[in-house]
């Protein structure tokens, strides 16, 4: 497919800036992986509103959780590992039961870390993260959407966490962006996709290859996870024979089981959930990763191909 | 030094002591909370709510007002009974405490009115009390942030990421309160981790240190004051103190760091020898 890939990254640092410009009230820390993340974009242009406190992801935290108290709106951001599994406590504590207005923005989210190996690729922060009370949780699809989220949640009061990766993504939409509400990416009768991320790309290029095959898949891009869009979830199952979920993360207390949570409760019907199966992941190139675990569009195809046969029967 | 009037000296007494009477009644009351470091850090929250920190208890929220973090955050009885003392809200939400009914946590919570931070979970107070400091910094604001720490607390290491902060940040309008009253849930602190020397260790780690007698409300208000003098770095007053100070059963042991008095009788020694020590004041 003939699509244009942007850094995410790139895109948060740029909207960090555009929102810096617009409002006094944002402040925005890190923890030493500014350049990763792309809060030195920020930094650099408004220094006295940038706080990089070192490698200090539990006291960045913390002061954030001050920071918000005496009226800021605050972004943290590190890498994904760190930002929600070293600093768990904090955030709960500090940001989750106060309700404070911190945005944890998070790169570097899932196996396609890549090279770094598996103490980089965090694989269980949106389940550490929905699972805390006013959490919300959102995992961009692309780069537009990246542009809009962030600009979502510094107009909204209270704690969101947003999870993006670390490779360029392909922009599969033009940004438009509803919070709470899952998004049909491409139409189908036969099957349903429920994807996050870097994975809803390769679940519509997985759909073309199951098109092949005569299976006609429905794609959903559900980039607000908690709280999820259950209308879209309830309908796919009427619809479709079965639903898969897929996602850069475990498959449990993931993308999947927050599916499963609601068709279990409101419209039970046959699924499974495709991402990590439980396992660290390895060192290796991002791309390289996502075929060895069946997460490119090939290995996805097959896991819903294989599925949907049980289905159908 | 401003020396405090004669009255003033009394005053802080006599609310000190009435913070301890609270704690005792309503840990008793609740039949649960952590009296020993309540105790401990009576006289200094009795300096803090009645002589040192402009707080404004019709405008809890006021923008201006100086910040107060109980890092501590099981010293929550003591913290309570200061703010119900000076005006927060109404004196017979105390005896809730605990309670479904009522507002008063276990631990601080910002459901409290005259909370400015939530906590409990031990270490992260000093983080927030940061963040305070630095957006007063930024918005040009006078207020300043105090915060209690406890000992056995300081064995966090959240703590000293943000220690390593605040001096980084110059944060002369941050004042941590250590209250070393030598023992943790468990044990005697140096039993569990060697904290000592303890004002050599927060030297170190770029903060003005001083070091007074907790119990003493002219030392603690001096200190105050001394810290204000201090420009381009935090301060910490290492608060030597007595765990469970004013219950002689409750001194020096872990027993009562987390459990009310075991018994009417003990109840009733405990309130005799507060009304005791009242009326020495």
């Amino acid at each position: 497919m003939n699509w244009e890939y942007e850094s995410p990254r790139k895109a948060y640092g740029n909207t960090l800036i555009e929102l810096g410009r617009e409002r006094e009230d944002i402040v925005v820390m890190d923890a030493d992986l500014s350049t990763s993340t792309k809060t030195a974009m920020f930094g650099k242009e408004f220094p006295d509103r940038f706080f990089n406190v070192g490698l200090q992801e539990q006291n960045m935290m913390g002061i954030a959780a001050g920071l918000a108290r005496s009226g800021k709106t605050v972004f943290a951001s590190s890498f994904a590992v760190f930002a929600t599994g070293r600093a768990y406590d904090q955030i709960r504590q500090s940001i989750a039961y106060p309700r404070l207005n911190v945005k944890i923005v998070a790169t570097h989210g899932g196996v396609t870390v890549g090279e770094d190996g598996a103490s980089h690729q965090m694989i269980e922060d949106v389940g550490l993260m929905t699972g805390l009370p006013n959490m919300r949780v959102i995992v961009p699809v692309d780069s537009n959407e990246v542009r809009s989220v962030i600009r979502f949640v510094a107009s909204e009061d209270g704690p969101f966490y947003v999870r993006l990766t670390r490779t360029a993504l392909p922009n599969l939409t033009d940004g438009e962006f509803e919070f709470g509400k899952g998004r049909v990416m491409r139409d189908g009768s036969d099957i349903t996709i429920i994807a996050m991320g870097i994975e809803v790309s390769y679940s519509l290029l997985a759909a073309e290859l199951l098109k092949k095959e005569g299976i006609d898949a429905r794609v959903i891009n559900m980039s607000t996870v908690k709280p999820i869009d259950r209308d879209i979830i309830i309908k796919a199952a009427r619809e479709t024979a079965g639903i898969i979920t897929v996602e850069d993360h475990n498959i449990y207390n993931g993308l999947g089981s927050r599916v499963a949570e609601v068709l279990a409760e409101h419209q039970p019907a046959r699924m499974r959930r495709h991402g990590m199966h439980d396992e660290f992941g390895r060192s290796g190139r991002w791309d390289i990763l996502l075929e060895h675990y069946g997460l490119d569009d090939k290995g996805i195809a097959k896991v819903v191909s294989g599925f949907y046969k049980e289905v159908s029967k | 030094m401003g020396t405090l009037p004669d009255e003033k000296i009394r005053e802080l007494k006599l609310k000190a002591n009435e913070i301890r009477t609270w704690v005792i009644k309503m840990v008793y009351a609740a039949q649960s909370g952590h009296p020993g470091g309540a105790l401990s850090a009576a006289d200094i929250l009795s300096v803090l709510y009645f002589h040192e920190m402009r707080v404004d208890p019709h405008n809890p929220e006021w923008d201006d007002r100086d910040r107060f973090v109980l890092s501590k955050g099981h010293a929550s009885p003591a913290y309570y009974a200061a703010l119900a003392m000076r005006g927060f809200f109404p004196i017979e939400e105390l005896m809730k405490f605990r309670k479904l009914e009522s507002f008063l946590q276990g631990h601080p919570s910002l459901m409290v009115p005259g909370v400015d931070m939530c906590t409990g979970s031990l270490g992260q107070g000093l983080s927030a009390a940061i963040g305070m400091a630095l957006a007063g910094k930024m918005d040009g604001k006078g207020y300043r942030v105090y915060t209690i720490l406890g000992d056995g607390e300081i064995e966090e290491g959240n703590i000293w990421e943000a220690a390593m902060t605040a001096a980084t940040r110059k944060l002369d309008n941050l004042i941590a309160i250590v209250d070393r009253n030598m023992i943790q849930l468990d044990d005697f602190t140096d039993k569990m981790v060697a904290l000592d020397p303890l004002e050599k260790k927060w030297n170190g780690f770029g903060w003005n240190v001083l070091s007074i007698n907790g119990h003493d409300v002219v030392q603690i208000a001096h200190a105050l004051d001394e810290a204000k003098k201090v420009k381009g770095m935090p301060t910490v007053i290492i608060a030597h103190t007595v765990k469970g100070k004013g219950v002689s059963y409750m001194e020096n042991t872990a027993k009562y760091h987390g459990k009310p008095p075991q018994s009417e009788e003990e109840y009733m020694q405990a309130l005799k020898e507060l009304e005791e020590e009242r009326r020495g004041i």
